[in-house]
């Protein structure tokens, strides 16, 4: 973990360094930023070395696919998968909704709203998909589809265990139809790792909800989650206009689902590289000690 | 809700009209037999015009239809020996899906389907065909059943989504869709899947994955409601009509795409308008399609249904070059 740390602050993710000279208020506003929980002044650099998580109380705020990639990679290992799938606009939503994608493309360094490839993690070869919120929130459309479909076919070619790191408000609206049958799709795809005999790990971050909720977010063999963050099928504010009230707190949470069942450890950012390496290593203990790597 | 659609106003009138004509007529102070005959003319052009060009929205109201029938009305007037079971032998049972054994023909099949009612008392009842968790999983439990017996499953669609309730979400809203989605896929006996009302995202999928996925012309099946839609795309609920006519959720849309394999024909004006039609046709497309696919092996369905859904989505592969500027 600390060798890990170390090479995050070497590479330094991609903030401007503070100029050692004079700061401008500007400069030094850049360099400092605000707890979205409990409002601690942080700099920008602790909060990122620190994985995003706040040193003062712990909330885990949003991290970028590229870095969460770091986070659960060795260096140098990976190899992005279908980064030329490009979303359509397959019903004419219009212009608005392309440059929107094109807008989430410069912003993400992404080409849709997950990322996928192979890499290494402690040596342990494995396909990975890491979803980024910040594009189109998430949203699933036949693109998602069709890069967890092939994640999970690629590893089970390869014979690699798969991980598939969520965050996403749903499906992608402007693709109707197409994007629901992305469940059903992505869903037939881990029942076939599953018969492969290959680990499916997925990891829930804040938020999974909807469709990749109700698909392959929660197949997972094992199923993790980030603190707080929130899972489920319909958003807060659709039960609370269907029932007319307010919900309880921690309504939702991960820790909500822990207690109710329906995951299996809520891992803090920090330990999650160590858990999902130990499962994976636990999981493959078996059939796949001898498996070359194939691809 | 009304049993006249806007779209149909025009039409009436004129039906009305004519009406009037000939009781004038009938008099035999004044000949108007060929006011009438043109005026006959024009309905019927005017129907013609009005049912081939409905809208979305306008399928949305046939499909919301309160006389349309449900599911329950196909249990009992296309099957024969409809024996209800109930129960997800975990928790409880969920009246807005049924569930049970029935022949259609000579064929003994599982049965389920969204159960909405058909006045508010009924709705009520039926939580409006909004399923909780247990639905899903008396589903999956009714499907297990049927692949342990060799027995095909027909699956009826209609329900506005999975309830968004409290304790929905606390049983794990979510994992029940999933899992459900995760065994239709993998189900060793045909599926046949009719959607014959409204087919609302999630809650509708979760119980709709299919060999053959019919679809009754003026039934709806779309990842969101209308309404849904407008109020996260325009933060306006009075857009419905314009997201409706937006999201491709007509048969014939969704046939264009891939997603349904056949449109079933209803009766001008709906199913409900004449019913012995409707139900005489999805008979038929259920026995055609179950007699079709008996013809596959286990594992040929498995595979074919896995190519099936394999290709569902729209996007385009783009050269390195595009991607590098
Ligand atoms: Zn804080």
């Amino acid at each position: 973990m600390a060798r890990f740390l170390d090479k995050l602050r070497k590479q330094g993710p991609k903030v401007a360094r503070p100029n050692k000279k004079v700061l401008s208020v500007a400069q030094t506003e850049a360099n400092w930023t605000k707890c979205a929980s409990c409002a601690a002044v942080l700099r920008k650099k602790t909060l990122e070395d620190a994985l995003g998580v706040c040193p003062e109380c712990a909330h885990h705020h949003k991290i970028t696919a590229w870095q969460r990639l770091e986070m659960l990679s060795d260096p140098d290992t990976f190899e992005e998968w279908d980064r030329n799938l490009l979303s359509q606009d397959p019903l004419g939503f219009g212009q608005e909704y392309l440059e929107k994608l094109a807008k989430d493309r410069t912003k993400t360094k992404l080409t849709d709203a997950v990322l996928t490839g192979r890499c290494t993690l402690d040596g342990r070869p494995m396909a990975i998909g890491i979803m980024e919120f910040r594009f189109r929130g998430g949203s699933m459309g036949s693109v998602v589809g069709e890069r967890i479909n092939r994640l999970l076919e690629r590893a089970i070619e390869k014979r690699l265990p798969a991980v598939v790191v969520t965050s996403s408000g749903g499906a992608r609206m402007q693709e109707g139809m197409l994007s629901l049958m992305q469940m059903a799709r992505t869903s037939a795809a881990v029942r076939r790792i599953n018969e492969a005999g290959l680990p499916y790990i997925t990891i829930l971050t804040d938020p999974t909800t909807a469709g990749v909720a109700a698909s392959f977010a929660s197949l997972g063999d094992v199923v993790l989650a980030e603190p707080k963050a929130i899972i489920g099928f319909s958003g807060a504010r659709v039960i609370e206009q269907t029932i007319r009230q307010k919900l309880p707190p921690g309504f939702q949470t991960s820790e909500f689902y822990l207690e109710k069942g329906f995951i299996d450890r809520v891992v803090p950012r920090p330990e999650m590289r160590q858990t999902l390496s130990t499962i994976l290593s636990l999981l493959c203990g078996g059939h796949l000690k001898n498996a070359k790597d194939k691809g | 809700m009304s049993t006249i659609l806007e779209v149909e106003k025009p039409l009436l009138e004129l039906e009305h009209k004519i009406r009037e004509l000939r009781e004038v007529d009938l008099t035999g102070q004044v000949d108007l037999s060929a006011e009438i005959r043109q005026l006959e003319r024009k309905a019927k052009l005017l129907k013609a015009s009005i049912y081939g060009n409905l809208s979305g929205w306008d399928r949305v109201q046939i499909a919301r239809h309160a006389q349309r029938p449900t599911t329950i009305d196909y249990l009992e007037n296309i099957f024969t020996d409809f024996t209800e079971l109930h129960g997800d032998r975990l928790l409880g049972d969920d009246p807005a899906i049924v569930a049970g054994l029935a022949r259609v023909e000579n064929r003994a099949c599982v049965v389920f389907g969204h159960q909405k009612g058909k006045e508010t008392k009924e709705n009520l009842a039926r939580n409006f065909g909004m399923p909780n968790p247990e639905g899903f999983r008396k589903a999956c439990r009714l499907m297990r059943m049927a692949e342990r017996f060799g027995l095909p499953i027909v699956s009826f669609i209609d329900t506005p989504g999975a309830y968004p309730g409290i304790v929905a979400e606390e049983r794990g809203q979510f994992e029940a869709i999933a899992s459900s989605i995760l065994l239709m896929t993998g189900i060793k006996v045909p599926i046949v899947t009719v959607v014959i009302g409204e087919g609302g995202s999630g809650g509708a999928l979760g119980i709709a994955v299919g060999d053959r996925v019919l679809m009754l012309e003026n039934s709806v099946y779309s990842v969101i409601s209308p309404e849904g839609c407008a109020t996260i795309l325009w933060r306006d609920v009075t857009k419905a009509k314009q997201a409706a006519n937006s999201l491709g959720l007509t048969s014939e849309k969704l046939k264009e795409l891939g997603l349904v394999d056949h449109i079933l024909p209803e009766p001008l004006g709906g199913a409900h308008r004449d019913t012995a039609e409707t139900f005489q046709t999805v008979k038929k497309a259920i026995t055609t399609n179950l007699n079709d696919l008996s013809r596959q092996s286990p594992t040929e369905l498995i595979e074919n249904r896995y190519q099936k859904y394999r290709v569902m989505g729209r996007f385009r592969e783009a050269s390195p070059n595009e991607l590098e500027s």
